[in-house]
């Protein structure tokens, strides 16, 4: 049951996600209005415990990351695929079971191909 | 059960019954939600403030802040107004439009995420049949912000806490889907108030068995690791990388993140309340129908927050008995350990459920 049954999810949607910007947007309005305002050159660099910084900072960052990145999107898409088949779950029975204990079987495979490869190892 | 539907139903009848044309009706209920979601927003991010420095000064056998009105319960107050007049540093070298967006996007997606959470019997604002799944979906929109907020503040120590972040929030997120579709298989559902309903006479936690438990443990770890706290808090490890990816925010900006960290703590502990333990669902034992007829005497919402509460007393518990842990040692007990395991845990719910070994 819904708060508010005559209003569709979606407009609630809207209307919850425009909340959240008009709060942002509130807040740093009157943040804006009754804070001091100053500039100096040394406020204005990145802290970085005093030290003054040294060469960029957006640069290309260590490819461990990325590793795990990857293998996030495969076994976030399984979680994706599953779910429709976790809800029906009962009416399929054990035959579905065992059609999707293929899949999973497979994608343990490439857990333990990863894992392997040594792609879990963080160095 | 005491439906608050009738409420509302009851008063857009009024709306309408006063001549008020259909969209203004629409409109006026949109404002009124979109005021209740900001105040709810609001107390609960300083109600949470409180409880954790409270909570943390008695683990450590101090006081907590005693000064500012009776037990410092208005030093949250006085935090705030603190923080809203400080100064906006604009600094040299940010990207500017990221810089800005950060915040945006962080309370934006934890907003979306408290309206999902149902707090009584007919009590909820946005109820998808596909509830749980869309509350995952927002929340790793939140990983976004904090990634930007990381990146654009031009600062080695907030780039190397937001790739920590990163690396963690969509790490534990696997662990974390599959702990709540380990409740969806019992339940055959992803409907948020459907799954609670189910729950009247037996929490899942109980109908489940042993594996409905692994999940909730599961889930516990999970959930403390995608707020970033506890013994997960490296990515704004305070010793190494100054505040992590927030470092170069300051005022109200700061005030953001602080905002949806909190909310995230609640957001997490509220779905472990409604998945595990039964949310607005009262504690019922077979055969005591007088226990039962006193616990049904407790509203809903009490009981929901009840156990939201507790369960995030429980993960503010973890951050002062664990030490923090290093980042290998984090992505290996995620990738290694809890993601196999409850991969394991959910094909082991998935054949108690077709073998019907479940209450």
């Amino acid at each position: 049951m819904n708060l508010l049954c005559e209003i569709g999810n979606g407009a609630l949607s809207i209307t919850a996600v425009l909340t959240g910007l008009g709060l942002v947007f509130a807040a740093l309005l009157i943040a804006k209005l009754i804070s001091p305002k100053s500039y100096s050159v040394k406020k204005a660099e990145p802290y970085e415990c005093g030290i003054p910084t040294r060469g960029e900072s957006m640069i290309q960052f260590k490819a461990g990351y990325y590793i795990f990145a990857i293998l996030f999107l495969l076994f976030d898409v399984e979680v994706v695929f599953l779910y429709p088949w976790a809800t029906v779950m009962r009416s399929l029975g054990v035959q579905g079971l065992l059609c999707i204990a293929i899949f999973m079987f497979i994608l343990i495979l490439g857990l333990a191909y990863a894992w392997r490869k040594g792609a879990l190892k963080w160095e | 059960m005491f439906n608050f539907g009738q409420w509302t139903t009851a008063f857009n009848n009024w709306l309408l019954g006063i001549g008020v044309a259909d969209w203004l009706t629409v409109l006026i209920e949109c404002v009124l939600i979109a005021v209740a979601i900001l105040g709810v927003y609001t107390v609960l991010a300083l109600f949470y403030i409180l409880y954790e420095r409270k909570l943390c000064a008695w683990f450590q056998c101090r006081l907590g802040p005693m000064r500012v009105g009776k037990w410092g319960l208005l030093q949250v107050f006085a935090d705030m107004f603190k923080i809203l007049i400080k100064e906006l540093i604009s600094l040299k070298g940010t990207d500017r439009f990221l810089f800005k967006l950060a915040p945006y996007i962080i309370i934006t997606s934890s907003v979306v995420m408290l309206a999902c959470l149902p707090w009584g019997n007919g009590l909820q604002i946005i109820d998808w049949n596909i509830g749980i799944f869309f509350i995952l979906a927002v929340s790793s929109v939140g990983v976004l912000g904090i990634l930007l907020a990381g990146w654009s503040s031009n600062n080695k120590y907030t780039l190397i806490g937001a790739m920590r972040s990163g690396a963690q929030m969509i790490s534990y997120e696997i662990s974390l889907g599959l702990a709540l579709m380990t409740i969806v298989v019992l339940a055959g559902t992803m409907d948020i108030s459907t799954l609670v309903a189910e729950q009247e006479n037996a929490w899942f936690i109980f109908s489940g068995h042993i594996p409905a438990l692994i999940a909730f443990i599961i889930y516990v770890i999970a959930a403390t690791a995608e707020t970033n706290r506890g013994p997960f808090d490296l990515p704004e490890a305070e010793h190494e990388l100054v505040a992590g990816y927030h470092t170069e925010y300051s005022g109200i900006h700061f005030g953001f993140f602080y905002l949806a960290e909190y909310l995230n703590l609640f957001i997490v502990s509220g779905i472990a309340s409604l998945m595990f333990l039964g949310g607005w669902m009262p504690l019922h034992v077979p055969g005591w129908d007088g226990f039962n007829m006193v616990m049904n005497w407790i509203p809903g919402p009490v009981w929901f927050l009840g156990k939201a509460f507790f369960i995030s007393f429980i993960i503010i518990w973890f951050k002062w008995t664990f030490p923090r842990v290093r980042i290998d040692q984090m992505l290996a007990f995620e990738w290694k350990y809890l993601m196999p395991f409850s991969l394991a845990n959910m094909i082991l719910m998935a054949v108690c459920v077709a073998l019907g070994w479940h209450f």
